[in-house]
Order: structure tokens, then sequence, then C-alpha cells
């Protein structure tokens, strides 16, 4: 029940971030100018830390939206769906724990 | 007035085409495509090299003066914003009372899905690296202004 709550409520997040991706990216079309001005905004650390939320969003309902389908498709999928959650969670906090040090480093300007 | 949505599991008719159970399949058939392209896009625009920081202009001008990443990108556009769009229409049937209200929220989230798609097609297709008038320093390196 909570694996379907959090995948309805990344699905609705990573949607409404794509609107306004498409939005922004379509600037370059306009100008180098109007581009980098809007993307400059971005480079906050308010925005970095959302970033850092949205990838983990989008870790947990990518691998959760495999699990599943391997649920719908695979003849032990429902029998595993409890192993499954745990090991989409696992997987999910390894390449996030891969990814933060290194976007953090980027948003805050230190080495690693 | 009570709403009606067909079941994707419902037996197959003769009548008509079961729209749901394709849009069932296809929310599992573009969520495989989206795994490699959206983790492909992350990897490369947020981890690889200076990351978020290196975003401008000539970057996106880098990246799309090269076919692979056009059409890398614009399948991301057209599988994300459908898988997205019938995501969230799912949503509005589980949660809408009225007839009325459903429908005027399904057909706004497709409207704006048809907009960014045709957007977003434009953009890729159109987008010149080295527009003619702007500043140097904001072009990627190959551009003749440099
Ligand atoms: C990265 C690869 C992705 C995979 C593997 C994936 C997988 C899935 C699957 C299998 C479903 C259907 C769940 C069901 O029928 O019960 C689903 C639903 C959904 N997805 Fe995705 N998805 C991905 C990316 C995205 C993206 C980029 C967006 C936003 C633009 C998105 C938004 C949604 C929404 C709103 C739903 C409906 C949730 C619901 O009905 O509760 N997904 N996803």
């Amino acid at each position: 029940m909570w694996s379907w709550v959090l995948h309805r409520i990344t699905g609705v997040a990573i949607f409404f971030f794509l609107l306004v991706h498409v939005l922004d990216t379509a600037l370059v079309r306009l100008s180098p100018e109007a581009y980098n001005a809007v993307i400059s905004t971005y480079k906050i650390p308010l925005i970095g830390l959302a970033e850092l939320g949205l990838v983990a969003a989008i870790l947990f309902h990518a691998l959760n939206g495999v699990r599943v389908i391997l649920i719908d498709f695979w003849r032990k999928g429902v029998k595993y769906q409890n192993v499954m959650f745990w090991i989409v969670i696992a997987i999910a906090a390894i390449a996030f724990l891969g990814f933060a040090p290194r976007h953090l480093s980027h948003v805050f300007g230190f080495e690693i | 007035m009570s709403i009606v949505i067909e079941q994707p599991r419902s037996p197959r008719s003769r009548k008509s085409a079961n729209w749901e159970k394709y849009g069932w399949l296809y929310m599992r058939a573009s969520g495989v495509v989206l795994i490699f392209l959206i983790f492909g896009h992350l990897f490369t625009n947020l981890f690889l090299g200076e990351g978020i920081k290196a975003i401008d202009f000539a970057f996106v001008g880098g990246k799309w003066s090269d076919p692979f990443w056009q059409v890398w990108d614009l399948l991301m556009l057209w599988l994300a914003l459908i898988h997205g769009t019938n995501g969230m229409r799912t949503i509005v049937n589980d949660y809408t009372e009225r007839e009325a209200v459903r429908k005027t929220l399904v057909w706004s989230l497709w409207s704006i899905c048809a907009v960014l798609i045709v957007l977003g097609t434009l953009v890729v297709f159109t987008f010149d690296p080295c527009p003619a008038g702007a500043a140097a320093e904001l072009l990627p390196s190959f551009c003749p202004a440099k």
C-alpha cells in the first residue's frame, strides 16, 4: 500500500517537474541569453537540494516500476513482492548515496 | 452521474478496442525504455564532468549538434510526456466524482501534453547551436563566431 502511495506521489512530482523542464529547455530556441538567464536562477542551494529530491523520486519510481512490472508478468512476482520492495529501497539508496556527494560538491562548490 | 472506466482486464469484445488495456501495456513498455533514457540523461548531465554547474546554452548546443542526443531527447520527450499524462489520467479517474470535472481535467492533461510534445519536437529539430548575432562567449566552442 505504501509503495503504491509513494509511486503515485513521485509520479505526480516528476510529471510537474517535466512540464517546467520542457519549457525552460525550449528557451534555447529563443536565445543563448534567455536560456542562460533562467538556468542561472536554478544555480542556488535551494534548487540544488530540490534536484537531489527529484533524483531520489525518479530512482524510487523507476525501480518500483520494475517491481510492478515483475509482479504483473513474473509468475513468482506476487510471492516476492515484499522482498522486491526492500530490494528497490536498497538499490535506490545505494545509487542515491553514489550521486548525492558528487551533486552536492557541484552545488556547494567543494572538492571530493 | 457516476463514472464508468473500462477495465484493462475485461474480456475481449468484438465491438471495440479495449483502450485501457493498451494504456496499461504502454505504461509498462514505456517505463522499461525510460529507465535507460532517463538514467543515461541524468548520468551525462548531472554526474559526468562538472554536473549541474556546467549546464548552459553552450552545453545544450554541444549535445544537440549530435544526432545521437537529438534522437535520445526526442524519444525521452514523447515517451515520458505520454507516460506521465496517462498516469495523471489514471489518478484523475480515481479521485474525481463528477463526470464533467473528470472530462475537463483529462482533456486539459492531453492538451498540455500535446502542446509540450509539439514545442519540444520543434525545438529539437529547428535549434541552431550557433545563432547569428549572439554573444560569442555564450556559444559552443565549434561555432564560427568563436
Ligand atoms: C524511469 C522510468 C519509469 C518507470 C520504469 C515507470 C514505471 C511506471 C509504471 C509501471 C506505472 C504503472 C503503475 C500501475 O499501473 O499501477 C507508472 C505509473 C505512473 N508513472 Fe511512471 N515510470 C517511469 C517514469 C515516469 C516519469 C518520467 C513520469 C512523469 C513524467 C512518470 C509518471 C507516472 C505517473 C503519474 C503514474 C501513475 C501513478 C498511479 O497511477 O498511481 N513515470 N510508472
